[in-house]
């Protein structure tokens, strides 16, 4: 209890001891710089097609082999890292933004507002949102722009639900009446004393939610109407892969090993940020 | 004089429940001097806090509905103003210290920064001149360590130091009234003390006029020139703090003076005032302290016992008195006084 900077040092050291949370941290950062810098891993250009050495095994030329074309598997994955990191960021951005906003609107202001936007919320969630997804990219072109944008704009209802929740409770707050008493303004009570305090909750949703979204991808991609070939993603790899899985096992191990990793390192941080972030469960 | 620094007059406020319309002030009047201290006292529910939330216009509505009067600042009725300017009157004009420091700050934010905000909401000065006037005025309200302890979260502190920065903040503009709604009932008796001792110096160097909510009749007593009681949304006596202490007129006043714990007599058992506050959503016409009255009381057995051919306080169940004046600034609101005294009209 001593010291400045306190709660996000005490936030930081309480998620670094959560050793699962740590490793899953770990995992992503993994993934984050396979995407920032792909010519580290791999010096082979993903979309070069070598008909020579087609569905080749694991070898050390291709350390993942290669697909039906020759490419290199070990590029596809590095690169597709790239698609399914900015996928799952953008979408969840979106999402996120989303649902801050409804969710501040409606906690706040309450009443007929809140009523409204709930009812619409609803509404929203009555969808089948896999279904949503695949007939409005059947409509439109899919695009990693439009992949991202679907994703996001139907993934904002939990983020929008969570955050009125804690607008409602945290509206009722003595330091936001102290502060109102202070001659704070709307703007300033919803933007510097409300938001703030409710972004936990957010912050663990989101990197669950950026999980989510990339398992999404991988699924429209893999039906072949997410990322288009020659783009290399994870989904469209194992699409492939699946056409020569009796004997070309690398073609879809390495790509679901990514998605699994990845997926399985936003969980474990998410869950280990939603400990963190409420010392009262860390005994747990 | 140039009049009144507040005056409040015949504020009537109601809250629309489930159950129906529950009326919390029934026209209160209460007018405060530039640097006066008014203390407001009074028990739970009896309206002290929603008087004071409404001077700043805090009241949640809805529920609340304010049904008339109106609350001058220098002239200016404040239930006029649009949000707008309201904000501007909040934190500099009027500024407002609360009973729990525990969770009047904001957990997310440190100390320096929430006390640099009232300078940055006003548009007083830039970021850095305020995280400068912050730390000078957590040194003025004896905060130790003030450097140190702006860059601090509230969860770092204790809650007399959390007062301290709330009493900075509330401060910091130079208001020149200051509502403290029981600023030292959740603190240890000995912080109490200093923060009371705080309040005062910080009241005399800043010429401000302080209104004082509380339960605590030693505290008004050390410290309110006039001091208000409160009972059922009504003030039922207003007088300067010596002539109150000397010489209370309404029977609920006398009887809290009773209830106080005498000095040295040690063994004798603790007076208390008998029967219980009637429940808000359905007062009884008349005078809202006549159940509890031992005058009233006192008039019935006489009456039903034969003594007095009439019932000589019928007045009290019928008509809720209005306040009287018994001495110079002294008012009362109590039939039974003003039939056995005598006094002019308010």
């Amino acid at each position: 209890m001593t010291g400045s900077g306190g709660i996000w040092r005490d936030f930081a050291r309480r998620l670094l001891r959560n050793r699962l949370a740590a490793a899953g941290g770990l995992v992503i950062l993994f993934f984050f710089l396979v995407a920032a810098f792909p010519a580290l891993f791999t010096s082979r250009n993903p979309d070069r097609i070598d008909v020579s050495v087609i569905l080749q095994p694991p070898s050390a030329a291709h350390p993942l082999g290669t697909d039906d074309l020759g490419r290199d598997v070990l590029a596809r994955v590095v690169y597709g890292a790239r698609v399914s990191m900015k996928v799952g960021f953008v979408a969840v951005g979106i999402a996120t933004a989303i649902g801050l906003v409804i969710g501040l609107l409606s906690g706040f202001y309450g009443g007929r507002v809140d009523a409204v936007l709930m009812r619409f919320v609803d509404i929203m969630l009555c969808f089948p949102t896999f279904f949503l997804i695949l007939s409005v990219i059947a409509f439109l072109s899919p695009s990693i722009v439009n992949i991202m944008a679907v994703i996001g704009l139907t993934g904002w209802m939990g983020v929008a639900r969570l955050v009125r929740a804690e607008t409602l409770s945290l509206k009722e707050r003595d330091f936001v009446a102290a502060a109102r008493a202070q001659g704070a303004g709307t703007a300033r009570i919803v933007f510097r004393h409300i938001l703030p305090n409710a972004l936990a909750p957010v912050l663990v949703s989101a990197t669950l939610g950026v999980a989510g979204a990339i398992l999404t991808e991988s699924a429209l991609s893999f039906l072949g109407i997410g990322v288009q070939p020659p783009t290399p993603s994870w989904g469209n790899i194992l699409t492939i892969g699946k056409n020569y899985i009796e004997f070309a096992w690398w073609l879809s191990l390495f790509p679901g090993l990514a998605i699994l990793f990845t997926v399985l390192g936003y969980n474990l941080l998410g869950e280990g940020i939603r400990d963190a972030a409420d010392p009262r469960l860390s005994g747990r | 004089m140039s009049g009144p620094l507040l005056a409040i007059r015949d504020l009537r406020v109601d809250f629309a429940t489930e159950k129906g319309t529950v009326r919390a002030l029934f026209g209160v009047s209460l007018s405060i001097d530039p640097g006066e201290t008014v203390g407001l006292v009074g028990e739970s529910g009896c309206g002290k806090s929603v008087t004071a939330l409404s001077i700043l216009r805090l009241l949640p509505s809805p529920p609340a509905i304010v049904r008339g009067g109106e609350i001058l600042l220098r002239g200016e009725n404040l239930l006029d103003l649009p949000e707008k300017r309201m904000c501007e009157v909040r934190g500099k004009a009027v500024s407002m210290i609360f009973q729990e420091p525990m969770t009047s700050l904001n957990p997310v934010l440190t100390v320096g920064e929430q006390v640099a905000e009232v300078f940055t909401a006003h548009r007083e000065c830039g970021r850095r001149e305020a995280a400068a006037r912050a730390v000078s005025w957590l040194g003025k309200v004896r905060m130790p360590d003030p450097e140190r302890r702006a860059r601090e979260y509230p969860h770092q502190m204790s809650g007399g130091m959390r007062q301290r920065a709330m009493i900075a903040t509330a401060l910091a503009l130079e208001p020149s009234l200051l509502i403290a709604d029981e600023p030292t009932t959740a603190l240890d008796v000995t912080i109490q003390a200093q923060i009371m001792a705080l309040l005062q110096e910080m009241r005399e160097r800043e010429r401000m006029a302080v209104l004082l909510i509380t339960h605590d009749l030693g505290v008004v007593h050390d410290f309110a020139d006039r001091t208000a009681i409160m009972y059922l949304g009504r003030i039922v006596e207003i007088a300067p703090t010596k002539g109150l202490f000397s010489d209370p007129i309404h029977p609920y006043t006398q009887g809290l003076l009773a209830s106080l714990p005498g000095k040295g007599t040690g063994t004798a058992r603790l007076s208390s005032i008998p029967g219980a506050v009637p429940d808000l959503s359905s007062v009884p016409p008349g005078c809202p302290f006549a159940d509890r009255c031992p005058y009233r009381q006192a008039a019935l057995d006489r009456f039903r016992g034969g003594a007095d051919s009439r019932d000589s306080l019928g007045i009290c169940d019928r008509e809720d008195p209005p306040l009287f004046e018994y001495a110079p600034g002294h008012f009362a609101a109590c039939h039974y006084q003003r039939a056995m005294r005598g006094g002019g009209a308010s």
